[in-house]
């Protein structure tokens, strides 16, 4: 082959660069649909609930007059619930992605597991409802309350967990595992010490996606049983219970009936008076507030925590 | 100082076989390490003088499939490194390693060090701190971080970052200390520091060393043995390897015809 001359090689260059910039365009066209789409659900929604988005909206009950509902009970036990199943998945979950990277020995039973894992996540959450009615609602009788609801989420968030901490584990360099183990640690003090300080952004990271996608599930909770028309907050520890000399021990509040976001949501939009439309639109404004703020929290902790993890 | 012409024994390897799953990688090796002396190990690429280096702190345990036979006795109390009624934890509390590149922690500079004293279960703060300085001492560089010890160890230079690691294995008093290529990863000045450490080193640990660069086993070792494809070619004084090598393709590794 001869050698080019400058010319054909600027010419060369020339269509190289060509391909790279058409695909540049496509690139960004398909980028801007996706942020298009979430700006005009959530602009939509905003101007359509604009005129419920006050603070009463957040102090009052729902009520059978548009005008005067609100949604306390819901984003009270939309927090709740949240809590429980944070409380529930993230040792599980944990614990069980650590188990699986640093213990387990790799052999058909774990491939299993590993298999069943990936299953898990695809499993469509009505079926974590009904499972988690026939075990938690009656086989334990925690009833309707925000415990089943907070577990029967944390199951479904569990593989979610568990697939993140693994990730995180396995970005951890195999040199700082053996450097641990090279001066005489065991491999809990390695993973103490080591793997789970350093896994934890990723793992936080995890815990929050999962706890945003468990936010705006519907089905499952309907399953179980949820209201969805409540006019009273769960106890507050220590708080009179209207009985005299009595009052609510510290763990009742997760014995209560709730209702969540969602299922507000949806209960306004089934009705027929188009007033409780706008109701719906604001609620859903404020849910989807709650997951972006979630998504930006996980950001912000998983920049700070990983400044000063470098090797 | 007493001129050791029979230098106790340290360590020995006996008889010593090494299989990754079926893949045969040490064959059938003996040699003796020398207390307090140097022995570097010397050989192309994949002739297995890491694999063989990360035998004696039992490494190879931390991975599946990996199969030792044979044995490493370890003295005075005449230990079989590899029996599997050994704890491979209790012969790394004895035999420290240094890896071919840097591996600080992304902790502190003293957290790095104080690590295998916390594994140990020494908390009492005087403790540590005592062993901390006198660890970074040993390995030389003590000035340079006394200041700073709760900086983050990865914002230190690949040369020190590879200091602090011999401290770190310095700290919990090895009788052994193992290093792998301590030097690939770093420019001709941090490499002559490091050597120079080693050279210090041997007055109260004993050494075995993996080196690319033969200049390096010269200048560093007492014995250097020659490693070829998974055998133990040639084992002997430094000097004498290397003026006059006994075995034909030890010579030509030396003199570069081959590797």
């Amino acid at each position: 082959m001869q050698p080019m001359t400058t010319e054909q090689i600027r010419v060369l260059i020339a269509r190289g660069k060509l391909k790279d910039t058409i695909f540049q365009a496509i690139g960004i066209i398909c980028l801007a649909v996706g942020l298009l789409v979430i700006f005009l659900l959530v602009s939509d929604m905003l101007m359509r609930g604009l005129d419920r988005l006050n603070l009463a909206f957040f102090t009052e009950f729902a009520s059978r007059r548009a005008s005067q509902s609100g949604i306390l009970s819901a984003w009270v036990g939309t927090v709740l619930v949240m809590f429980v199943t944070a409380l529930a998945a993230v040792p599980l979950g944990v614990a069980a992605g650590i188990y699986l990277e640093e213990y387990a020995k790799r052999n058909w039973i774990t491939d299993i597991i590993e298999i069943n894992i990936t299953n898990l996540a695809a499993v469509p959450s009505i079926v974590y409802g009904l499972l988690s009615l026939g075990i938690f609602v009656y086989a334990f009788g925690f009833g309707q309350s925000i415990l089943s609801a907070g577990l029967t989420l944390a199951l479904l968030i569990l593989p979610i967990v568990i697939v993140s901490t693994r990730e995180a584990i396995r970005a951890i360099p195999a040199m700082i595992r053996e450097g641990s183990m090279a001066v005489g640690a065991t491999r809990w003090q390695t993973c103490r010490y080591h793997i789970i300080p350093y896994a934890m952004p990723g793992i936080l990271t995890g815990v929050i996606i999962g706890l945003a996608r468990a936010i705006g599930e519907t089905a499952p909770i309907i399953t179980i049983g949820a209201l969805t028309f409540i006019a009273f907050l769960p106890p507050v520890p220590f708080s009179a219970t209207g009985v005299e000399g009595v009052s609510a021990g510290l763990f009742d509040w997760v014995m209560s009936p709730f209702t969540v976001m969602p299922i507000q949501i949806f209960n306004w939009t089934s009705r027929p008076d188009p007033a409780f439309e706008v109701n719906a639109a604001a609620a859903g404004f404020v849910l989807m507030g709650m997951v972006l703020s979630m998504n930006a929290i996980a950001i912000y902790l998983r920049y700070r925590m990983r400044k000063n993890i470098k090797w | 100082m007493q001129i050791h012409d029979t230098p106790t024994l340290k360590a020995e390897a006996r008889n010593l076989n090494f299989y990754y799953g079926e893949a045969k990688a040490l064959k059938n090796i003996n040699m003796p390490i020398y207390d307090k002396k140097v022995t570097a190990l010397i050989g192309p690429s994949g002739c297995g003088k890491s694999t063989y280096l990360r035998s004696f702190n039992r490494m190879h345990d931390l991975y599946p499939g990996n199969r030792y036979e044979g044995e490493i006795r370890f003295f005075p109390d005449n230990t079989n490194l590899l029996s599997p009624e050994v704890d491979p934890i209790e012969v790394r509390m004895r035999v420290g390693m240094v890896f071919q590149k840097p591996n600080p922690f992304p902790k502190t500079i003293y957290e790095n060090v104080a690590y295998g004293l916390r594994v140990r279960g020494e908390n009492n703060k005087r403790v540590l701190d005592d062993k901390v300085e006198h660890a970074l001492k040993g390995a030389a560089i003590w000035e340079e971080v006394k200041d700073r010890l709760q900086d983050l160890a990865p914002n230190l230079s690949g040369g020190q970052q590879q200091r602090l690691c011999i401290a770190r294995a310095l700290a919990t008093d090895p009788e052994l200390l193992l290093f792998d290529e301590p030097t690939s990863a770093l420019d001709p000045i941090a490499t002559g520091a490091i050597e120079e450490l080693v050279h210090e080193l041997k007055k109260r640990v004993t050494i075995l060393i993996v080196t690319h660069n033969m200049q390096q086993a010269a200048r560093v070792s007492d014995y250097t043995a020659y490693m070829y494809l998974g055998e133990m070619i040639e084992f002997g004084k430094t000097d004498e390897i290397f003026i006059k090598p006994q075995d034909k393709r030890t010579e030509d590794y030396i003199t570069g015809r081959m590797g």
